[in-house]
């Protein structure tokens, strides 16, 4: 009987602070553990006695990677409480955000963290000098993503311009003419991308997963849907806490989320894209099937596929919002304060990222529940590492160790996000 | 054939949201270039590679949180030529330094359910209260042409070029109808660090100081004009305390606006 260890101390090329621990036994898994020691923030705590408008801000601050996605559901939980609805050509702008940050999030991951596993380089900076086209073809798609951001929110991080009804300033066609040259280059390419990475060799890896997205009939969520899964849940956003529910683990500063009598489940592009394959444009359809995949994939290695088929979508939608651009009557609908609670999940690029708010008669929040994507993956990524470690247990140490790293990249985990909200009822009788 | 060598740079991360040393590779246009003058011998979020110290130039990301990370920074320190500080977490404790003015097991308990699991400190610090810092640059999120403009300057052995003025003064300079005046606005420019050209005022919206106080600043003169306004001072403590709550002059004034402590 030999037992061996698995350890990454501090993982790379995710955003924030984890670390792996995998122990074996002979030849089969007996513990794995992504432990996240990214300090805890406490934002659902200081979010109680701010005024409502200050959430989308502040919750923002939660992820320097995905901002605009904390700055959605905040404002759409809140307008949900308050019994406003944004739309028509506000909501169209709205969506026009998050196709910028999805683009410069997805290409951060496909280019700079993911693709350097599969090409066997330490990071995307190596991977230029055999490279060098191909990463700064990256770089500057990943700039029209950010080019979005910036001018509709104000800067790429942690933007400025989002609030609970709408806007604060509004753009004109003219100003935003030299997007659309932009996101004509970047949709091409997109379309590159999505050839380049079908092309990587992948491991044969299917475990089976249960998917969990937003689904809209008529788009490719960003912002409003049902949540559905593809083992059959359909409910309304406001029902989220009646059927997920988070633990406390001593190993990780981010709760545990899963399915009540169900358990561990799947969010992001991939359950995204299997959920709402139909909804997806023309031309984001007809690459994701040349280049291979099918209606669905259920191979997280292949994510890198799905995150380029939704840049390329992203990138088109972008176009169909500023081509038919009209700029709207007023910035913002004007919101009155009212007591209530308000729920809203929206996709950030890495799943769905619920808020849950109740608010006082003078709009002050009494209690916050935010819970990120990261923390909705840990424990599929764990039970991935228990089912691939055996598979692969010929390889050296360090290559097993590399292709684990990679196996949790899969995911794109953002551990700053999955560290600060976290809060849990169940444990606390 | 041996080359001369060039210098290491480090990136460090403690509590925070990663948008700082994302700004990094935000920087597109110059990255590769960047990466050709300077070895990027250790940063966890674009590489796997991590090369042993000591370090040229070390960019401290986060606040001071847990017993570990007080430990932690020292060694970083000793290890590093230079040490510079970006953003308001490490600069001044960051949005979660809004605990230093509560007792944080109230807050552990409201987050997570088993508190024993959680190791903590009282207060989100900055840096600068543990350890000797070179410089500090500002910002939440801090502004890029300004991390490659420190970069630049700490490599050469100059002195970086970033205005110590307030964000009143870029509003001025950009010519931006003052948002306070002119729309009744609350506006946090008269007594905020420079840094982001007043993007706020140039989207209809006041300034929330997220570069934090500039160096001789009149908070007590912002207050009396928030009042006169009609703001209370429930809003006066709530302005204060933001991104930068645990910066000096702005904590001492939302104190003497807290009724807790009156």
């Amino acid at each position: 009987m030999t037992k061996k260890i698995i350890k990454v101390d501090y993982l790379a090329r995710v955003e924030g602070e984890g670390g792996l621990y995998i122990k074996l036994k002979d030849d089969s898994v007996v513990d794995v553990k992504l432990k996240i020691f990214e300090p805890p923030r406490f934002f659902e705590g200081f979010l109680r006695g701010r005024d409502f408008n200050e959430a989308s801000d502040i919750t923002a601050r939660i992820c320097g990677i995905c901002p605009v996605a904390y700055q959605m559901s905040a404002v759409h939980a809140m307008e949900n409480a308050l019994g406003v609805q944004v739309d028509g050509p506000l909501r169209d702008l709205r969506r026009l955000l998050y196709c910028g940050e999805w683009i410069e999030s997805h290409t951060l991951h496909i280019y700079m963290l993911h693709a350097p596993d599969f090409l066997g380089y330490p990071d995307a900076i190596k991977m230029a000098k055999d490279h060098k086209a191909i990463v700064e073809r990256g770089l500057k798609l990943k700039k029209a993503g950010n080019q979005i951001v910036s001018l509709l929110g104000g800067r790429e991080i942690h933007p400025v311009n989002i609030r609970v009804g709408g806007f604060y300033k509004l753009f004109t066609r003219k100003e935003f003419e030299p997007l659309i040259e932009t996101l004509k280059w970047a949709r091409d390419a997109a379309l590159e991308t999505v050839r380049w990475t079908a092309q990587l060799p992948f491991p044969d890896f299917e475990p089976g997963y249960e998917f969990v997205a937003l689904h809209h009939p008529e788009e490719y969520p960003f912002n409003e849907g049902r949540l559905i899964s593809s083992s059959g849940l359909d409910i309304e956003c406001s029902e989220y806490e009646e059927h997920f529910q988070e633990t406390h683990v001593e190993h990780s500063n981010a709760l545990h989320s899963a399915l009540k009598e169900r358990g561990s489940y799947f969010v992001g592009p991939m359950a995204r894209y299997n959920l709402n394959f139909d909804q997806l444009s023309p031309m984001a359809r007809q690459a994701a099937l040349e280049s291979g995949l099918t209606r669905t994939c259920q191979n997280p290695f292949k994510s890198i596929i799905v995150r380029s088929i939704e840049v390329l979508y992203a990138c088109d939608e972008a176009l169909r919002i500023l081509q038919s651009y009209e700029k709207p009557e007023r910035p913002y609908i004007p919101v009155e304060p009212k007591p209530g609670h308000g729920f809203s999940c929206t996709e950030a690029p890495r799943g769905i990222l619920y808020h849950h708010y109740q608010l006082d008669e003078q709009g002050k929040i009494l209690d916050a529940k935010i819970v990120p994507p990261t923390s909705q993956n840990q424990k599929t990524i764990e039970e991935d590492l228990r089912k691939f470690v055996p598979q692969h247990i010929h390889l050296s140490e360090e290559e097993l160790t590399w292709r684990c790293e990679q196996a949790i990249r899969n995911y794109d985990p953002c551990i700053s996000c999955a560290t600060h909200f976290l809060k849990l009822d169940i444990e606390r009788n | 054939m041996s080359q001369i060598s060039k210098p290491k740079l480090a990136v460090w991360k403690f509590a925070s949201c990663d948008g700082c040393q994302l700004s990094l590779l935000d920087c597109e246009d110059d990255l590769l270039a960047v990466s050709q003058e300077i070895e990027i011998a250790h940063f966890p979020e674009a590489s796997r590679a991590v090369m042993k110290g000591p370090y040229d130039l070390s960019l401290v990301e986060g606040s001071i949180t847990t017993p570990h990370d007080a430990e932690r920074i020292h060694k970083i320190r000793r290890s590093s030529k230079y040490l510079i500080t970006i953003g308001a977490c490490a600069t001044a404790g960051g949005i979660q330094a809004l605990r230093n003015f509560k007792d944080v097991n109230e807050f552990i308990s409201i987050v997570y359910a088993t508190p024993s699991f959680i190791d903590t400190l009282q207060k989100s610090t900055p840096i600068s209260d543990h350890i000797k810092v070179d410089f500090e640059l500002r910002g939440c999120p801090i502004d890029k042409g300004q991390l490659i403009e420190v970069i630049c300057a700490f490599l050469k052995g100059r002195k970086p070029n970033t205005p110590a003025h307030s964000t009143c003064i870029e509003c001025k300079r950009r010519g931006t109808v003052c948002v306070m005046v002119a729309q009744g606005k609350m506006c946090m420019g008269p007594v905020t660090h420079a840094g982001c050209g007043a993007l706020c005022p140039s989207y209809n919206r006041g300034c929330y100081g997220c570069f934090g106080p500039q160096e001789t600043t009149n908070t007590g003169s912002l207050s009396a004009q928030l009042k006169k306004m009609g703001a209370n001072d429930d809003e006066i403590v709530r302005t204060f305390r933001g991104f930068n709550a645990y910066a000096e002059p702005f904590r001492r004034e939302s104190e003497l606006h807290d009724k807790k402590n009156n």
